[in-house]
């Protein structure tokens, strides 16, 4: 799926991802490959990025926003990268 | 006529004046390149926002018991004032204020008489420009524009909002620069709060998709208005960092004309009198040696 990372200041990350685990205001949760449509805000946390099955994390660490699912289209609304 | 030496002097300090108001120019025009590449970076997120914005209130009706969007009646006034930190930029600041004065006398004329309008000014010269017609600025935020970037802004914005959600404000304008070309600023006045109309108006939403909201969408909706105040205010700003930085090269180019023909007439009285003077010595060896003869 596709994934879109997004603050005011700058385009975070933009590309392939096969796993993305975000902090949910209510908790912890991750997106998979043709995940349902879903709205969610975020809190302040650590938004991890597994781009291919196995390979090396990478961590955003956002400070709160918003993500949106739609079609493998994922995007991620940062107030900032802390 | 001056002497000599005085139209050397001022030709050398003009030529120097000349020398600072260009490279003004030029720092200018590398400033101005960056301040519109933020505003094109900051242009994905917002319109991606107000599409979600959209696409999450269709559903709902919204904003309504948002602590922002609650209608009062004016009782007392908050203007939000974008300026810059420095001078030498033309009238772009001076247009600020004066458009601020213009707004208050058309709308809280009454308010402002009994001191109830107050300033939060971005930037110091809208700090110092309002202090000094008697207006209590209630917060200045200087130095933002050195480093510009969203988390200094937020703060501005959070600030105004938080003052408008407790009930101190119950009215705050945005008053700003638009950026159109590099020669051609606008002077904006936007309601900030409470928000404007449904901010739902727009199509941009994509109907009839089956989303899961987490929590749900009110909370969602009351996450999101914050957040499209903040990037207003940021709009803004980047929208004022640019033009400052337009109106500082045009001013500054025209200093520098101006430097140019001051040069041109200077050097002229300079050649005139240096010939005046060397024909007047001509004279005086001729009539001495005819003395002689």
């Amino acid at each position: 799926m596709n994934l879109e990372i997004i603050t005011p200041d700058k385009k975070v990350f933009a590309g392939e991802a096969n796993a993305v685990t975000f902090p949910g205001t209510e908790g912890q949760f991750q997106v998979l490959n043709n995940h349902a449509p879903l709205v969610s805000t975020l809190g302040v946390g650590d938004v991890v990025v597994e781009a291919t099955p196995g390979a090396a994390k990478q961590v955003y660490r956002i400070d709160g926003g918003v993500v949106e699912v739609l079609k493998n289209k994922v995007l991620v609304l940062a107030e900032a990268i802390i | 006529m001056a002497s000599l030496k005085e139209v050397r002097n001022r030709i050398v300090s003009v030529s120097s004046t000349q020398q600072i108001t260009r490279a003004m120019k030029m720092v200018a025009a590398a400033k101005l390149r960056r301040a519109q590449d933020n505003i094109i970076q900051m242009r994905p997120y917002a319109q991606k926002l107000g599409e979600m914005l959209a696409t999450v209130s269709s559903g709902s009706e919204t904003g309504s018991d948002s602590p922002f969007g609650q209608t009062r009646s004016v009782e007392k006034v908050l203007l939000i004032l974008v300026t810059s930190d420095r001078g030498l930029c033309g009238a772009f600041n001076t247009n600020v204020i004066k458009a601020a004065m213009a707004h208050i006398e058309a709308n809280y004329a009454d308010l402002a008489r009994q001191g109830k309008v107050e300033v939060l000014a971005i930037g110091k010269k809208g700090a110092e420009g309002m202090t000094r017609r008697g207006f209590k600025v209630n917060a200045a935020y200087q130095g933002i524009f050195t480093q510009l970037s969203f988390v200094a802004v937020k703060e501005a914005a959070e600030a105004a909002m938080a003052m408008f959600a407790n009930g101190q404000y119950d009215r705050v304008d945005l008053i700003f620069n638009e950026f159109k070309n590099v020669a051609t600023q606008i002077i904006r006045t936007e309601q900030f709060l409470p928000i404007a109309s449904d901010p739902a108006n727009g199509q941009g939403g994509r109907p009839n998709i089956n989303y899961t909201f987490e929590p749900d969408e009110e909370q969602i909706v009351n996450e999101l208005i914050p957040k499209s105040l903040k990037i207003q205010l940021y709009r803004a700003v980047l929208e004022s960092n640019a033009s400052e930085h337009g109106a500082r090269m045009t001013a500054m180019d025209k200093a520098t004309d101006n430097a140019q023909e001051l040069l041109k007439d200077l050097r002229l009285v300079y050649n005139r009198t240096r010939q005046a003077a060397i024909t007047k010595e001509i004279l005086e060896i001729v009539g001495g040696a005819e003395a002689l003869a």
